[in-house]
């Protein structure tokens, strides 16, 4: 690890004021010291937001607002949450380990960064840690990498389940930056490698997440799912945040996202589109999930992620349709 | 009585080798190759040097003094020529572990690569046959005519299964704490799975003689073979102590661990087999195929495991090997036997599938009244009774034989059945036993890796003594001690044990002091075919959504001799079967083709089973009486729990989906693609 | 720079460097082994300690991030010489071989037992679910044991928890 300053912000303006190139913020730091022991992070200052008063989980009218540096325990143990998100809850059970969510913050959560084998090997070259360096995974292991939204430059997938739920959710973050106030709705947090695989997110330099703001929870019945070879403790080979609302043998409502495909948390929103107003039926839902995976370009190796999702997809909503 | 060194390990006090307490001490980091194949033009510490805290920068630039003929994976920055990425070429020493490891980073290398070749295949040209394969056994074996065999065969199968690069990853890493004293010796303390071949080959690297190194392994994190032999840390800290004038201590990081700690070879093995009508063998074929490295040859021993099991009038068994620019891989948890088993006892499967027989039956069928490829007679063989009692124990009898039938929700239920085996070897091996304060203080320079050593020597002792076990005190894990054999091979007990009763006997009849050295007993061992047996069953559940695989229970029946210590010897035999749920669903390091070296070099990357895996895991043994084999009548239980663990699963994966995976780990996507 | 945490009830003032971790504090600074250094990247648990009674991975928290902390570690369980129940379990149901993840499960196990909430095998998400050998499973998962001593573990942990 190179050598850095620390520094500890007292406000969210604060820290917003103390940021200057070179600055990372450190939230509960299950990532970032890693990707600083790697040698994959290398901040010059790190500024502690993980004690800035933005750990309440509270609610404002008919929404949630979810503080950015509440603990992913906290957020899965909440009342609230429990009872009007529980795909979210679920989802962020799903992540990690408990001695993790501990101490892992939502903002973390959301900005957490691939774990591609290259990515995390400072010795080998990656795009999205050297841009222009080459992207080895496409030729070699990206079994864990993804099949939709990838590009030329970087097949890297975001790793985290609880963006996922967000996503399905239409959460919408809280920033402040040096550019002031904004909200950005998921899933468009993040982005597409395209040909600049480095920037994960939208943020700006000196951007900081405050809160995730959850509007109310959609009509229908929803679920979290995550596939795994290892039954705890693994990152997902696919995953569905799902939400369903059958009137009348139709569908009224449907949202879909996957995690462990993309770039991105996926909203699934061709599948969406197909189902909206159809029969709720397992032919329906399969033709939806085909619909939505026409896009896919796998490669030799992950390709078993276009059944995978494909079926995950079919046997989520159908175990949702009532 | 519970292990005697529970209470240190569960208040913390334990204490491991990178832990002991030593004033002024300073911290090691090795810098490794980041190319294949080549050379090193040079190694530049300038930047590194003037870094805080940085004492010195070793590499090939001044190559540290080392014998000529040391192990070429010790011989640290002797040569510029590298042999595999992630090979130890340099490393820095500074005051802190921060410093150190900063320090490391800014060492800059200038290489001249050349093209490498790191994929083992089948075919690949470079394959040869070792003059032998370990631990010095023949590399091909055979009689009968095996084609013969096969052409008159009612069934038949020809069939060939894959198993990847295998880490062994004991939970602490590979470490050393080394410092010179003012006489010159050395002080290493060690994670070693034997302090007496850990201070020789130190001091054979070093050209020392072994006076003067001591190595000290009091407690040792898990090995499972990678700790067998001295590892790189060892020297390293040794050469950077004497490089600096003050105690080094060096912990090899976990992605270092997999570059340098060894591996289990991959493995790609041809099995044809045939059967008669009544499902009795007529031919046996075992061929596989292995890689080295430029370095060293390591031949795995993998095809042994068709010479020991199954009666068959033609046998064939062989061994190719090929030398890549990769790692020299080691031993790892039942070396040969785990992977060997995995293959023959999957190949066994199909064949009762093709033969239309109950697999239990067709192995009993099957069993051999002397060692097939010998001929010797066994000191004890009771595969039969394994079978017999863990079929029944597991409710075998109520088992349809059809796949793919069974069905709950979308989970797909199926049952395997696999044998296991292990060879019960013993090694020369001295102790001294003494009367200490009205109790008895029994010494040997045996290792505690977390198999209950010093409880279970210390029953033997009291066994021998006839005296309580609580009266015994053991000593062990330090190199000044009497010269013992390793914790490997699942010698340790019965090495270790031997002297120990010698010792003990001894001193009944002294009255004050025992002293043992049993090479001359051993060198007297009737030539007998000795190894113990199991049987493993398996049930799994598989997704027909996501693939996903779900062990629902696991059992081992073992026959092992006599058991000295029933809580220790159940622990041991459900460990060895964890981590064989772990081969057969998920354990599996890549090679990196492209720039050579592994992939997934951590624990998040390479999955070892978590707890969420392991639900149901019981291990049984059958009372077993064996006087051909050690005063204890012991045969080692240290790796047969891990051998045929991944084919009973496997074999339950079949019989739950209808579908062979031969290719391990069995993983989703092996399972969804071709099935579902 | 400095810092003060209260470890196993103790006051400690430290000069840190900021790159240290809370673990290798305990281990190179305090002389506290009982935190394992398993893979320093939180993905095996061996380092677990409770920090405000929280159970977390000591290897990615930074010491001057903790500064304020209390601190628990496997050598603050016991009461004195009376082992935590926790502790006295393992020994008695053998739930460790070679012991070096073992300070880490009973930190995980210690923190896991007074943890609200479901977990990822919860059915009910709203009640509070009973420790069930699958809910204890599916929570101590962070802790990786390569002996295998899994079964034994749960079993430890299930009489504890009873």
């Amino acid at each position: 690890m190179k050598p850095f300053e620390y520094a500890r912000a007292a406000t969210p303006a604060q820290a917003v004021r103390g940021f200057a190139p070179g600055t990372m913020y450190l939230g509960g730091g299950t990532n970032l010291v890693d990707l600083m022991r790697l040698g994959v992070a290398e901040p010059e200052r790190l500024l502690d937001v993980s004690r800035l008063p933005l750990d309440a989980i509270e609610p404002v009218g008919d929404r949630v607002r979810v503080g950015a540096a509440v603990r992913n325990s906290d957020l899965a143990a909440d009342p609230l949450i429990r009872a009007r998100y529980p795909m979210l809850a679920r989802a962020v059970l799903a992540g990690a380990s408990g001695q993790v969510r501990n101490v892992a913050t939502v903002a973390g959560n959301l900005l957490q960064r691939t774990r591609c084998a290259y990515f995390q090997d400072v010795t080998r070259p990656c795009n999205k840690r050297r841009p222009g360096s080459g992207c080895p995974a496409i030729a070699g292991d990206h079994a864990g990498l993804a099949v939709l939204g990838a590009s030329g430059a970087c097949v890297a997938t975001h790793p985290s389940d609880m963006a996922v739920a967000l996503a399905a959710l239409d959460a919408q973050v809280h920033v402040t930056g040096p550019g002031g106030d904004r909200i950005i709705p998921m899933p468009g947090l993040h982005r597409l490698p395209g040909d600049e695989p480095e920037r994960d997110t939208v943020l700006e330099p000196g951007d900081l997440i405050t809160a995730v703001e959850l509007p109310p929870p959609p009509e229908g019945a929803s679920a979290y799912r995550k596939v795994r070879e290892r039954a705890s403790f693994a990152f997902a080979l696919v995953s569905i945040a799902a939400v369903l609302d059958v009137r009348d043998g139709a569908v009224a409502g449907c949202r879909i996202a996957l995690g462990g495909v993309a770039h991105v948390p996926w909203r699934a929103e061709r599948a969406e589109r197909a189902l909206a107003g159809g029969p709720a039926t397992g032919e329906a839902y399969l033709q939806a999930a085909e619909t939505e995976l026409e896009q896919a370009g796998p490669l030799p190796r992950n390709a078993f992620k276009v059944p995978l999702a494909r079926n995950l997809i079919v046997a989520t909503l159908e175990e949702l349709t009532p | 009585m519970n292990r005697i060194e529970a209470r240190v390990k569960v208040t913390g006090l334990a204490t491991y080798a990178a832990e002991y307490p030593v004033e002024g001490v300073t911290y090691a980091c090795a810098v490794q190759s980041r190319i294949a194949k080549g050379r090193i033009k040079r190694v530049d510490g300038g930047q590194a040097l003037e870094m805080p805290g940085v004492l010195a920068v070793l590499s090939s630039e001044d190559p540290p003094r080392l014998a000529e003929d040391a192990d070429p994976e010790l011989a640290l920055f002797q040569s510029r020529e590298v042999a595999y990425r992630g090979q130890l070429i340099a490393a820095v020493v500074a005051d802190t572990y921060e410093n150190a490891h900063a320090a490391a980073a800014a060492v800059r290398v200038d290489y001249d690569p050349d093209d490498h070749d790191v994929r083992l295949s089948a075919d690949h040209p470079g394959l040869y046959r070792p003059e032998v394969v370990n631990p010095g056994l023949p590399t091909d074996t055979g009689h009968g005519d095996v084609e013969a065999g096969l052409e008159a065969a009612a069934a038949t199968v020809d069939v060939t299964y894959e198993t990847p690069v295998l880490h062994n990853n004991p939970m602490e890493p590979h470490a050393a704490l080394a410092f010179w004293d003012d006489e010159g010796r050395l002080m290493v303390y060690d994670t070693a799975q034997g302090a007496t071949a850990s201070r020789d080959l130190i001091a054979a690297t070093l050209g020392l003689p072994p006076e003067r190194v001591r190595v000290v392994s009091r407690h040792v994190g898990g090995g499972f073979g990678s700790k067998g032999t001295t590892r790189p840390q060892a020297v390293l800290a040794a050469l950077a102590a004497r490089a600096v004038g003050r105690p080094v201590k060096i912990v090899l990081t976990r992605q270092q661990m997999f570059d340098v700690t060894g591996y289990r070879t991959p493995t790609i093995q041809r099995l044809r087999l045939g059967a008669d009508p009544e499902g009795r063998l007529t031919a046996l074929e075992h061929v596989a195929y292995e890689q080295s490295s430029t370095l060293v040859e390591f031949a795995e021993q993998t095809a042994v495991v068709a010479r020991v099991m199954y009666a068959t009038p033609a046998l064939r068994t062989a061994h190719r090997l090929v030398r890549l620019d990769v790692a020299t891989p080691s031993w790892m948890r039942a070396p040969g036997e785990c992977p060997g088993m995995y293959a023959l006892e999957s190949a066994m499967d199909e064949l009762a599938y093709a033969a239309g027989l109950d697999p239990v039956e067709l192995r009993v069928r099957n069993d051999a009244e002397t060692e097939p490829d010998s001929g010797l007679p066994f000191s004890s063989r009771n595969l039969v009774a394994c079978l017999r009692e863990g079929a029944r124990r597991f409710g075998w009898e109520h088992r349809d034989p059809a796949p793919g039938i069974r069905r709950e929700g979308e989970w797909l239920v199926g049952t395997g059945v696999a044998a296991s085996t292990y060879p019960a070897r013993r090694l020369p091996c001295k102790a001294v036993a003494t009367v200490r304060d009205g109790d008895f203080l029994v010494r040997l320079a045996a290792a505690d890796i977390g198999t209950g050593a010093r409880t279970a020597l210390a029953r033997i002792a009291a066994s021998t003594l006839g005296v309580a076990p609580e009266r015994i005190h053991l000593e062990l894990g330090d190199s000044d001690l009497p010269d013992a054999p390793l914790a490997g091979g699942s010698m340790g007990m019965a090495s270790w044990g031997t002297a120990v009763v010698r010792a003990c006997e001894e001193l009944r009849r002294d009255g004050k002091e025992g002293r043992a050295d049993t090479t001359e007993e051993i060198r007297s061992d009737a030539p007998l075919a000795r190894h113990a047996f199991g049987a493993q069953f398996a049930e799994v559940r598989v997704s027909a959504v996501t693939g996903e695989v779900r062990l629902a229970r696991l059992l081992g029946v073992f026959a092992a001799g006599h058991i000295v210590d029933a809580t220790l010897a159940r622990s041991q035999f459900i460990g060895g079967m964890t981590m064989g749920v772990g081969m057969a669903l998920m354990e599996e390091t890549l090679t990196d083709a492209e720039f050579g070296g592994f992939l997934h070099r951590d624990l998040a990357q390479y999955h070892v089973p978590a707890c969420a895996d392991v639900p149901d895991v019981e291990a049984v043994w059958l009372e077993e009486r064996d006087g051909a084999l050690n005063p204890m009548g012991s045969k080692g239980i240290g790796e047969i729990g891990i051998v045929g663990t991944a084919a009973a699963i496997g074999n339950a994966v079949y019989h739950a989906t209808g579908h062979r995976v031969r290719q391990l780990p069995i993983t989703p996507a092996k399972i969804l693609v071709p099935r579902f | 720079m400095e810092i003060t945490l209260q470890v196993n009830g103790v006051p400690r003032t430290v000069d840190v460097d900021p790159r240290m971790s809370l673990l290798d504090l305990l281990r190179e600074r305090l002389g506290l082994i009982g935190a394992k250094k398993g893979c320093d990247h939180g993905q095996c648990g061996a380092c677990t300690v409770l920090i405000d009674g929280r159970r977390a991975v000591s290897c990615l928290a930074l010491a001057v991030a903790v500064d304020g902390s209390q601190v628990t570690t496997v050598e603050g369980l016991a009461d004195g010489e009376n082992l935590h129940p926790l502790q006295a379990a393992f020994i008695e149901r053998d739930a460790f071989q070679c012991g070096y993840c073992t300070p880490g499960q009973l930190c995980s196990a210690a923190g896991m037992l007074g943890e609200p909430g479901p977990s990822a095998v919860t059915g009910d998400l709203l009640a509070d679910p009973e420790l069930t050998p699958e809910e204890i499973r599916e929570r101590m998962s962070g802790n990786l044991c390569r002996c295998g001593a899994y079964v034994n573990i749960v079993s430890a942990i299930a009489e504890v928890a009873r």
